[in-house]
């Protein structure tokens, strides 16, 4: 049900002014709640949030999350748009990921191998319950939004066209030619 | 001190006072434009239109401070880091929700036209007609044939693309080429033609965007960013378009920040002969005066000037007499529909970010048709691929999961349902006795709500959409309804009616306020009706009608 009011609701905005990042907004609650008063993130936590993007969307032929400066992006995004509760599962979240990594593999997430931390994250996903399991889901959503609307991940990864001049709405397309960014 | 003297004033700049601006100034009166917020300079002023994504900082989303500075706007898609300031500052400007109300405001030079949705479609007979037959409320007063000529002259001037389309209950303008739809649309349209044998139409928007210069604008550019202004000038707003057209004449003075708190009323002429005017910023009271006065100020806020004007003979204020003013708020109900997915086409895209969708004008209660409501509904909505922002829970992160979001997902589409509200005596506005604006004036309180009729047409609005999705082939449709509050559509209507006789309405066939000749109320305030079509271009060809009248007759010595 979601799922499709979202996609009625996209095919609305599309022509009405919105955007579907910000439908989605609209979707999760409305009504604002407290944040956390002195929420701040060490330069330390902004490089493990930077690998933690990087093993989400990592480097290919083209730049990665980290190259978006995705340790900053999240950090702005929980501060601005995360209400306390949020805000408190996303720390205790990346918290509990360190710890679980560095018990796993003698080593802090900084100091690893992207692959290493990619599998980490798909192992710990797919065994995640309950508030632990959140995590994943911020995670991925804000490296997603965050990488996909960079200048890195617009312009290299996607087709990003500033002023497209005209409609064509039947252009062909075949398989690996890549999504225009918004 | 500057001129207190104009030949007419025109209050509210949006697309109402915009038009009136033009035709009464082209026609060579000197004219004051006052607008209550901001100026807004067309291209100089539109600061956020040509940031690239990375520079829009929570690109797209809303922060916690946003929700909470805007308890009104953050109801809806409305709600946008970029352009928060052509919004009605909400602490400012308070409203009393007696019933459940959301009222969205433009307060700056150029009003909602910077921010409107574009779509424009004219009313047709069976709309004008609908209450005289049904016996509801009162009859218009006027008839297609009255409008369709202003409709022709405001659609060139304006820059209307669309397509001709021969349906009588939708009728054609004078458009410029239209949008294409996308491969998908146009195979839905012709699926849904042929399985209900041309009785129901989907057609690209008729929108105002221009896909063809016009006066010194460049057509649509296909960024989609209208709400942000457009540099290009690609759609109608008053800065694009009846603002230069009325400067060019050099008949012009435009005041920003000048809220009008009432019309000075001469009951032995019985004629307004000015306006009282608080200057925003300073609170400075002025006043000026003028043979005519256009009330262009938004649906609400022209009934609401009207309300505080000439109280010492009429307590309820100049056009109270009726019994009407501040009566029969409509709106358009939607925030229904259905979508479903597209299977196929995967060797199609579409190129460009094209601010318009399709259309699917209204179908029930025609030729005969009884349902267990009056009147109808059309669709908005369009097909297209998902894109990086689409759900892909099972794929693993990495690699695999950043080459599946740069590739374009399957296609789906979705419509959503407007509906025709009708003319109710008791959904009112009416001015608060306790809440007051930061300049002191009285606020206003909301009591409408939708009845019967709009409650039994939302089933259909709802049902008529999947099948029709389900009739084009398309699979896993799905109906929603995200419920609706009046004013949502922002597309208030009423409050100030048109109609035939005194007693019943407040204006009569040319806008003009029965009970103050020399007052014209052509926005929304002035709808007899709602129809179910975006109502803009009804306003623009009313307000044009009415001017090119207000001149006549001033030049024959009737006002």
């Amino acid at each position: 049900m979601e799922i499709n009011r979202r996609e009625a609701l996209k095919s609305f905005l599309l022509i009405m002014g919105g955007t579907m990042v910000g439908a989605q907004a609209i979707l999760t609650g409305c009504s604002p709640k407290e944040q956390i008063a002195d929420l701040t993130f060490s330069p330390e936590t902004i490089s493990l949030l930077d690998e933690l993007g990087e093993a989400i969307i990592p480097t290919t032929s083209t730049p990665g999350a980290k190259a978006a400066g995705i340790g900053e992006f999240m950090r702005m995004m929980v501060t601005d748009t995360y209400e306390k509760e949020n805000q408190e599962v996303f720390i205790k979240g990346i918290q509990r990921l360190q710890e679980q990594f560095q018990s796993e593999h003698s080593k802090a997430i900084t100091a690893a191998e992207t692959k290493e931390i990619t599998a980490f994250l798909n192992a710990q996903r797919s065994s995640a319950e309950g508030d632990d399991a959140r995590i994943f889901g911020m995670l991925k959503d804000l490296t997603v939004l965050g990488y996909f609307t960079s200048e890195v991940g617009a312009t290299q990864q996607l087709r990003y066209v500033e002023v497209p001049g005209k409609y064509d709405g039947c252009l062909d397309y075949k398989k690996g030619d890549r999504v225009f960014a918004i | 001190m500057a001129n207190q003297t104009y030949d007419a004033i025109v209050v509210g700049s949006g697309i109402s006072g915009g038009w009136a601006a033009k035709e009464l100034t082209e026609k060579g009166l000197k004219v004051l434009l006052l607008e209550r917020g901001q100026n807004v300079e067309h291209i100089k002023d539109y600061k956020t239109a040509t940031l690239a994504p990375w520079e829009i900082p929570h690109r797209g989303r809303r922060t916690v401070e946003m929700i909470e500075n805007h308890p009104n706007l953050k109801r809806d898609y409305v709600l946008n880091e970029l352009n928060l300031n052509w919004w009605a500052h909400e602490k400012e400007n308070p409203y009393v929700e007696n019933k459940p109300f959301t009222w969205f405001r433009g307060y700056q030079v150029g009003g909602r036209s910077l921010l409107w949705g574009r779509q424009s479609y004219r009313l047709a007979d069976i709309d004008f007609e609908a209450n005289l037959k049904e016996g509801i409320a009162v009859d218009w007063p006027i008839r297609y044939k009255d409008l369709a000529p202003w409709y022709s002259y405001v659609e060139r001037f304006a820059g209307i693309s669309g397509s001709k389309e021969n349906i009588p209950h939708l009728p054609d303008g004078e458009f410029q080429k239209p949008m294409d739809m996308n491969c998908v649309e146009k195979d839905v349209a012709a699926r849904i033609k042929k399985h209900y044998g041309g009785d129901r139409h989907m057609i690209i928007g008729r929108v105002a965007n221009i896909t063809e210069p016009l006066q010194n604008r460049v057509n649509c550019q296909y960024r989609n960013k209208c709400w942000l202004g457009c540099p290009f000038g690609g759609y109608f707003s008053t800065q694009s378009s009846t603002l230069p057209a009325a400067m060019a004449t050099g008949n012009l003075t435009l005041r920003p920040f000048s809220i009008v708190s009432r019309l000075i009323y001469d009951k032995d002429t019985k004629k307004a002969t000015g306006v009282e005017v608080i200057d925003a910023e300073t609170n400075e009271v002025l006043t000026y005066n003028a043979k005519i006065i256009f009330l262009c100020a938004s649906t609400f806020n022209s009934t609401a000037i009207l309300m505080r004007s000439a109280t010492d003979i009429w307590p309820e204020g100049l056009g109270s007499s009726s019994g009407e003013l501040g009566h029969n708020v409509m709106d358009h109900h939607f925030r229904l529909g259905a979508s479903g997915q597209v299977e196929g086409y995967d060797d199609k895209y579409y190129y460009g970010r094209r601010p318009n969708g399709i259309y699917i004008p209204r179908f029930r209660n025609l030729n005969g048709e009884k349902r267990d409501y009056l009147r109808g509904f059309g669709y908005q909505g369009g097909a297209s691929r998902s894109g990086w922002s689409r759900n892909v829970a099972e794929l693993a992160y990495g690699e695999d999961l950043k080459e599946a979001l740069s590739e374009p997902g399957p296609w789906s589409m979705g419509i959503t349902a407007f509906g025709e509200i009708l003319p109710d005596h008791d959904n009112t506005i009416k001015l608060s006795k306790t809440v007051t604006d930061k300049w002191g004036l009285a606020a206003l309180e909301m009591n409408a709500e939708i009845k019967q009729n709009e409650i039994n047409m939302r089933k259909d609005m709802m049902n008529d959409a999947a099948e029709m999705l389900e009739a084009a082939g398309l699979k896993n449709v799905n109906t929603y309804d995200s419920g609706y509050t009046f004013g949502q559509g922002i597309h208030e209507m009423g409050t100030a009616r048109m109609g035939r006789d005194p007693k019943t309405s407040v204006l009569n066939g040319n806008n003009q306020v029965w009970d103050a000749k020399n007052v014209f109320v052509t926005d929304g305030a002035c709808m007899t009706s709602s129809a179910a079509q975006n109502p803009s271009l009804t306003y623009m060809a009313l307000t044009a009608r009415a001017a090119s009248f207000a001149v006549e007759e001033l030049k024959k010595g009737n006002l």
